[in-house]
């Protein structure tokens, strides 16, 4: 009974998650539908296995599940946006009137290079 | 016993397989053909990869939801591994659009 609960709401949250990638007009709002809503309606369907799970391996099994989920969706998002922003695929949307990352490249030009903290880039004044 | 109802027989779906689970499946599929639209439609490729990263779980919650509606539970290994395979990729895909725009800057 509990389990069909959570398979409801999280089959509305993931159709939220996709009307946002559908309907919002730019990369970084799909994303924000994307990463929340999506990754929380297939959490809330692996939460009603858990609850069903007739043992409990089956229940680590899902619980394992929606943790990766969890712990990969914020590392994998951050990675699109930034290689999207960084190379201007980003297309933000023309209402959009703050860009504080803009600003704060415009300030430390340092941040926007790629920079490796192991192989640091070696300058022409360096001795 | 009971006559299995048309609309199981319509979705070809298990006849002892709960109603819940049924609107469930049905509410996915109509997600799953949305963002398949933007898959197509684009317009840049980081659209197209977060797409694919929905895609991913709607597909493990297709598989959550077959669990529980079927109690088949060895598809959940199936479900682990779509989430590794989608995360990956989602990784491999980052690199390659910075890849694209800057190949002398981007080192491995």
């Amino acid at each position: 009974m509990i389990a069909h609960v959570f398979l409801l709401a999280g089959s509305l949250f993931v159709l939220i998650a996709a009307l946002g990638i559908v309907r919002l007009p730019d990369l970084l709002m799909r994303m924000h539908a994307a990463t929340k809503a999506g990754t929380l309606g297939a959490g809330l369907l692996l939460v009603a296995v858990a609850v069903s799970a007739p043992e409990t391996s089956v229940m680590a099994r899902a619980v394992a599940t929606f943790v990766f989920l969890l712990l990969t969706a914020p590392i994998a998002a951050h990675l699109i946006a930034r290689a999207a922003y960084h190379t201007g695929e980003a297309l933000p949307w023309t209402h959009t009137t703050v860009d504080e990352l803009a600003d704060d490249m415009k300030q430390w030009p340092d941040r926007g290079e790629k920079v490796s903290e192991q192989h640091p880039p070696v300058r022409a004044d360096s001795p | 016993m009971s006559p299995t109802p048309v609309f199981k027989v319509v979705l070809s779906a298990p006849p002892d397989m709960p109603l819940v689970s049924i609107i469930t499946l049905c509410v996915l599929t109509a997600a799953m053909a949305l963002v398949v639209g933007r898959l197509v439609r684009g317009p840049t490729l980081a659209d197209r990869v977060v797409a694919l990263d929905v895609l991913a779980a709607v597909a493990i919650g297709f598989i959550a939801t077959y669990v529980v509606g079927t109690g088949a539970t060895a598809l959940l290994d199936a479900a682990l591994v779509l989430a590794l395979v989608a995360f990956v990729a989602t990784v491999a895909f980052a690199r390659f659009v910075e890849y694209r725009a800057a190949p002398e800057e981007v080192t491995p």
